[in-house]
């Protein structure tokens, strides 16, 4: 009896950890959740939108590093879906065996947990060293090393999965298979892709490591990717850092805005994929 | 419906004209196969180009530092830019020292989220709690960090720090790793950040594998009259422990190499007198975000261009060390296991 007794107990302390590490996983996403908007909302304010990072002591806003950021992470997209889905399909569709498909299912894997600082560091040695200096487009290769990766391989994994039932009944019909792939199995698999593209947007929304030795920060106005440029993670990280009350409110601002999109991005992918799958 | 049949060389031609988008004589298509294809396979050399790239560029850029101090870079703690001496001992043992804290803290964490999801929780909360954890992966670095330095720190010095000090900093030998200033910030926050941060993907893993325990495993242990923990202990684990490790590497990999939050909350301090987890620190990842854009263009930089190569190795180790475990979870999936 005994036994039977001290196994149930152990087996109740144990559930009782176990519901007490869910609550502790949760309790976390709740307080910082709660703290961002409780300290992120004082900071807003229609000149957040229209004005210009300030010096220290002066009123201003993050108009000019939510625009960089913008460019920033629209270009990258832009370069990097096209490449991440290209590659994707290859792994997919050509490269199941052979050597060039598995080295680069290895590699990519290898880019995908790369640290981002490190990529910031090749993209400086690469890029920044030569050019002779900080830039928006050196910002732009680096995003775009994060985006490759993840688009890479939810391609990959989204193309796996359509039956290859369609296939064989568009080859049936005579499609060439560039032809398959692109109006068939892509297609079956475009609300995959689409989710990935997204989880690789929300990623390099809010990353900060890469940026810092390659766009820089730039205090003004400026649209010029030759030059360094202003964004909102690099901004925070100054802001937050120093001692000046009206950065640090800024900065809460600005992750109030990082959070907000990247959590929204996450939802929205989510729901693609969800309506995707029926 | 226009047919072509690429081998055999069926054209409908007189149907070419009527469907211009969609008829396509077979020669043509050939030609746009091959095309497509080489496209599809020059891309993905690229990526592969990339990373022999991103090597050789470090390795290059590091050269200067790697050949002026060789092999006591790693274990020598002088860090001096103004006379130029390197030594990345106290980065090194930053990163190492704040990676196990975290796994020492998410591991468990994360084992009980999973057992919780497999096991305990009601069918409705499944899905919401676990949307709720992976939400946690998507926050942004820069939050962590920012919160953790100006709300997390402060609380965690007033209050949880001379707690342990009171507590674990008693006990013999382990207690000098409770001792000193509750600054706040420093290496134990640091870890516990970043523990934070590595649950949602640790817990991911585990839940995923724990779910492909064949039910019939688990049903026969319940039919002998064991509990739920003995079930989960003596028979899920022992069956997925492969997979379990290597989600706790992946983890362990993502721990390694962030910067943000790290930065943040280490203290950033090239000091190494006691061995204190109170104590602030330094880690490679903070080091590279607050020395290098400022950095010297000779020795300097070839320093930190270093530790960022050293950064890559260890976290390419610890990635290929967890492929391999996982791998080999794959090939023993349904056996039984010793």
């Amino acid at each position: 009896m005994d036994i039977v007794k001290r196994r149930r107990l152990v087996n109740r302390l144990a559930l009782f950890l176990s519901v007490c590490a869910m609550a502790f996983g949760v309790l976390w996403l709740v307080w910082i959740l709660f703290d961002v908007l409780r300290l992120g909302v004082g900071g807003l304010s229609p000149a957040l939108f229209t004005k210009m990072t300030p010096p220290p002591g002066e009123d201003g806003g993050l108009l000019n590093a939510i625009v960089g950021s913008f460019m920033m992470c629209g270009l990258a997209m832009l370069i990097g879906t096209p490449i991440g889905v290209l590659a994707g399909i290859y792994l997919g569709e050509y490269g199941q065996r052979g050597w060039l498909g598995s080295t680069t299912r290895l590699i990519n894997d290898i880019l995908l947990s790369a640290p981002s600082i490190v990529l910031g560091l090749f993209v400086y040695a690469v890029v920044v060293a030569r050019t002779g200096g900080f830039s928006g487009y050196a910002g732009v290769i680096a995003l775009t090393l994060i985006v490759v990766p993840v688009v890479v391989r939810t391609t990959e994994n989204m193309l796996i999965l359509v039956p290859n039932g369609m296939r064989e009944a568009a080859y049936a019909l005579g499609a060439p298979k560039y032809h398959v792939i692109l109006s068939v199995t892509l297609r079956a698999a475009r609300a995959g892709v689409m989710t990935g593209v997204l989880l690789a947007l929300a990623r390099i929304a809010g990353e900060t490591a890469p940026l810092l030795f390659t766009a820089l920060s730039n205090q003004f106005w400026s649209l010029d990717l030759g030059k360094p440029m202003a964004n909102l993670p690099v901004t925070i990280f100054k802001f937050a850092m120093s001692p000046f009350e009206d950065w640090q409110k800024l900065a809460w601002a600005g992750v109030f805005l990082i959070t907000l999109g990247v959590l929204l991005i996450n939802i929205i992918a989510r729901v693609v994929l969800r309506e995707g799958r029926r | 419906m226009n047919l072509q049949v690429t081998g055999e060389r069926v054209e409908l031609s007189a149907m070419n004209n009527a469907q211009p988008d969609t008829a396509v004589p077979v020669r043509r298509s050939q030609i746009r196969d091959v095309v497509f294809y080489n496209i599809v396979r020059g891309i993905a050399l690229l990526t592969l180009l990339i990373l022999l790239g991103i090597i050789a560029s470090l390795i290059v850029s590091s050269w200067p530092s790697i050949q002026k101090f060789g092999f006591s870079f790693i274990w020598t703690t002088d860090w001096n830019p103004p006379a130029e001496k390197f030594g990345a001992l106290i980065p090194i043992y930053g990163t190492l020292v704040t990676s196990v804290i975290a796994l020492f803290i998410a591991v468990p964490v994360s084992f009980g989220i999973a057992l919780f999801l497999t096991e305990l929780s009601p069918a409705w909360l499944r899905r919401p709690l676990g949307t709720a954890i992976e939400l946690l992966a998507a926050i942004p670095s820069i939050v962590y960090g920012m919160w953790g330095l100006l709300v997390f720190a402060p609380l965690f010095g007033q209050y949880v720090q001379p707690l342990l000090a009171e507590t674990l900093g008693k006990l013999p030998l382990i207690g000098v790793l409770f001792e000193g200033a509750p600054l706040g910030i420093g290496l134990l926050a640091a870890g516990v950040i970043l523990a934070i941060m590595i649950i949602p993907f640790i817990a991911a893993v585990m839940r995923d594998v724990f779910e492909v325990t064949p039910p019939m495993l688990k049903e026969s242990a319940y039919g002998v009259g064991a509990t739920t923990w003995e079930v989960m202990w003596n028979v899920v684990l022992p069956y997925t422990k492969v997979g379990v490790v290597g989600g706790i590497m992946l983890g362990l990999g993502r721990a390694l190499g962030e910067t943000m939050a790290v930065t943040f909350v280490i203290g950033n301090t090239n000091l190494l007198d006691n061995v204190s987890l109170f104590s602030p620190g330094n880690s490679i990842t903070s080091a590279l975000a607050n020395e290098f854009s400022e950095a010297d263009p000779g020795l300097h930089t070839a320093a930190l261009m270093e530790l960022g190569l050293i950064l890559f190795m260890i976290t390419f180790m610890v990635l290929a060390f967890s492929k391999w475990l996982l791998a080999r979870m794959k090939i023993n999936e349904g056996s039984p296991v010793a």
